[in-house]
């Protein structure tokens, strides 16, 4: 088991946001947390990743306790997220974008009068990483620039660039086309074996998405767990279809 | 013209200066060499981190005042000890000042800033046998290179070693400048610059490399506050007033803060606007506000984004 979560509890005032959700990712698996707005994915997200402490309950990863850690304690330890609303460097390229990932995983950030351009592994990275979500072409091209699949592209290969064990997608093709989401998850999921992802865990709207590719779907509502099954499970069963997937799926 | 060009000219014209202009427009270069120095060291936070400080007179300030210490109190002449000491009395201020400030941002981040610079600019005012108080303290004449030049006139020293020594001072500034933003560190604090939230999911610890921008620009106006305050032989509480802060700013804003070397082309431009504003007109001040609010709505680029955007459909047209 690489990530666990017992009896999570969060409480906003008087509001339950996570009400006992307990849940865990095994190596290997491509896990989907659905639910209808209000269900608590974004918590869940936001307690998983450290961001939030849980109001009760305890977030194990890698066997070590990390409720509220912070993020950049937690880049550290090996997991990783992308956002659901699309977070770029504006004025910085592709290439840079992804050099800052590397330059953080090989911890060489405070390397004040080092030369970046001569530094050969950050660059060998950044663009084997650039390679790797079809982006080599736009490498100097300013991410402000990017189309709207490009800079979700970015967004994750920046995530990928930082080689976690786990990473976290937070519905990673939202504001993309119908026709580009599958293109994005293929490349996801490519980049994902490439590097030896362990697990990926994403939070997401589109059930072609979440059906086609997840191991297991773990469906909120109400901020509990309504149910944590496989995708043919899930489909079967005529209560989350009804509560969470929204319609049946043929 | 490309920029290695134009900067070995800018180079030979600035070796060439003291030989060829007349002396009252060399000293003028004296203020533009220091607070060249000082907007390196500000833009690092402004430009590059994307910090806006209204306090960094205080550095200034602090080491203005430390080579007037120096020089005055403890008897040390040598400028090649007093701009180390400069730096590291700032550093020594900075570093708790800097980890407090970098906490916050945009407005709070400005305001702590002007706060702490008027505390030091009260304290210079108040503690009167400590600093002079308003009369401020003299800077003696330093010696340079390990020589007192005790056959040079006050204007023949300082058009002549003093000059080369502030050059010297400023290219070394420049070319350490140059080095870090071009870092992996320069590329972490522009990542924070752009998306603070981006930054921290890449495991950028963002208020550890804020901090780590604010103890360099410290340490960068302290020795450019140690490099004005010779000119004028004399240090004063102005020095660390929230205006001349505020004139900073506006310096970086006039040459561009989007650009390296900007922030030079703004205290060139600066000096020698004023000079000859102030020349002609009495309420300078005037004059300087409509040329700021002239760049703020119209050129926020500065004068290098103007530079930038007629070489733009150049660029185009040759590719």
């Amino acid at each position: 088991m690489i990530l666990e979560a017992r009896d999570i509890r969060k409480l906003y005032g008087a509001y339950v946001a996570l009400d006992g959700v307990s849940l865990s990712i095994q190596e290997g698996e491509f896990v989907s947390i659905i639910g209808p707005n209000g269900a608590g994915k974004s918590t869940l997200i936001n307690v998983l990743t450290g961001v939030l402490q849980p109001s009760a309950g305890s977030v194990r990863f890698k066997g070590k306790d990390i409720g509220g850690i912070g993020t950049v304690a937690l880049t550290r330890l090996g997991m990783a997220r992308s956002f659901q609303l699309v977070q770029i460097f504006p004025e910085l390229t592709v290439l840079e974008t992804l050099q800052a990932a590397v330059v953080s995983r090989l911890g060489r950030g405070a390397r004040i009068f080092a030369s970046l351009a001569g530094d050969g592994q950050v660059q060998a990275d950044a663009l084997d990483v650039a390679g790797l979500f079809n982006l080599s072409d736009k490498a100097h091209a300013l991410a402000r620039e990017l189309p709207q699949g490009d800079k979700k592209l970015l967004d994750v290969a920046s995530a990928f660039a930082l080689r976690p064990e786990i990473i976290l997608l937070d519905e990673p093709t939202s504001g993309v086309s119908t026709a580009d989401k599958h293109a994005i998850m293929e490349i996801l999921v490519g980049a994902a074996k490439r590097i030896g992802l362990r697990a990926i865990i994403q939070v997401e709207h589109d059930m072609d998405i979440v059906f086609g590719y997840s191991d297991r779907i773990i469906a909120l509502h109400q901020g509990k767990v309504l149910a944590d099954a496989t995708p043919a499970e899930i489909e079967a069963d005529a209560r989350v279809v009804d509560m969470v997937v929204g319609r049946r799926r043929r | 013209m490309r920029t290695p060009v134009v900067l070995a000219l800018v180079g030979i014209a600035l070796v060439a200066l003291p030989l060829l202009a007349p002396a009252y427009h060399v000293t003028l270069m004296l203020p533009f060499m220091a607070y060249g120095v000082v907007l390196l060291g500000l833009n690092l936070l402004f430009g590059y981190t994307g910090l806006v400080s209204f306090g960094h007179a205080l550095f200034i300030g602090i080491g203005a005042y430390t080579g007037a210490v120096l020089t005055t109190r403890l008897g040390v002449r040598h400028m090649e000890a007093i701009l180390p000491a400069a730096a590291l009395a700032a550093a020594v201020v900075a570093a708790p000042v800097g980890a407090l400030c970098v906490r916050y941002v945009k407005i709070y981040f400005g305001m702590l800033t002007l706060a702490f610079g008027m505390v030091f600019y009260t304290f210079l005012l108040k503690f009167y046998k400590l600093t002079g108080g308003d009369e401020g303290m003299r800077m003696l004449r330093p010696y340079l290179l390990g020589s007192e030049w005790k056959g040079f006139s006050k204007t023949a020293y300082l058009i002549g070693p003093y000059y080369y020594f502030s050059l010297a001072v400023l290219v070394l500034a420049t070319l350490l400048m140059w080095r870090v933003v071009r870092s992996p560190f320069g590329l972490c604090l522009k990542t924070i610059r752009d998306n603070p939230l981006k930054a921290e999911s890449l495991g950028v610890s963002v208020p550890r490399y804020r901090w780590y921008a604010f103890m360099i620009s410290a340490v960068y106006a302290a020795v450019g506050g140690a490099l004005l305050a010779t000119p004028t032989g004399n240090v004063d509480p102005t020095l660390a007033y929230w205006t001349h802060s505020g004139n900073i700013v506006f310096m970086v804003l006039l040459g561009g803060f989007s650009s390296f070397f900007g922030p030079l082309v703004g205290a060139f431009a600066f000096i020698f606007l004023q000079d000859t504003v102030m020349s002609v007109f009495p309420y300078w001040r005037l004059i300087f506000g409509a040329v700021l609010a002239f760049i703020v709505i119209f050129a926020p680029g500065g004068l290098m984004g103007l530079f930038a955007r007629r070489r733009r459909p150049i660029e185009v047209s040759r590719a």
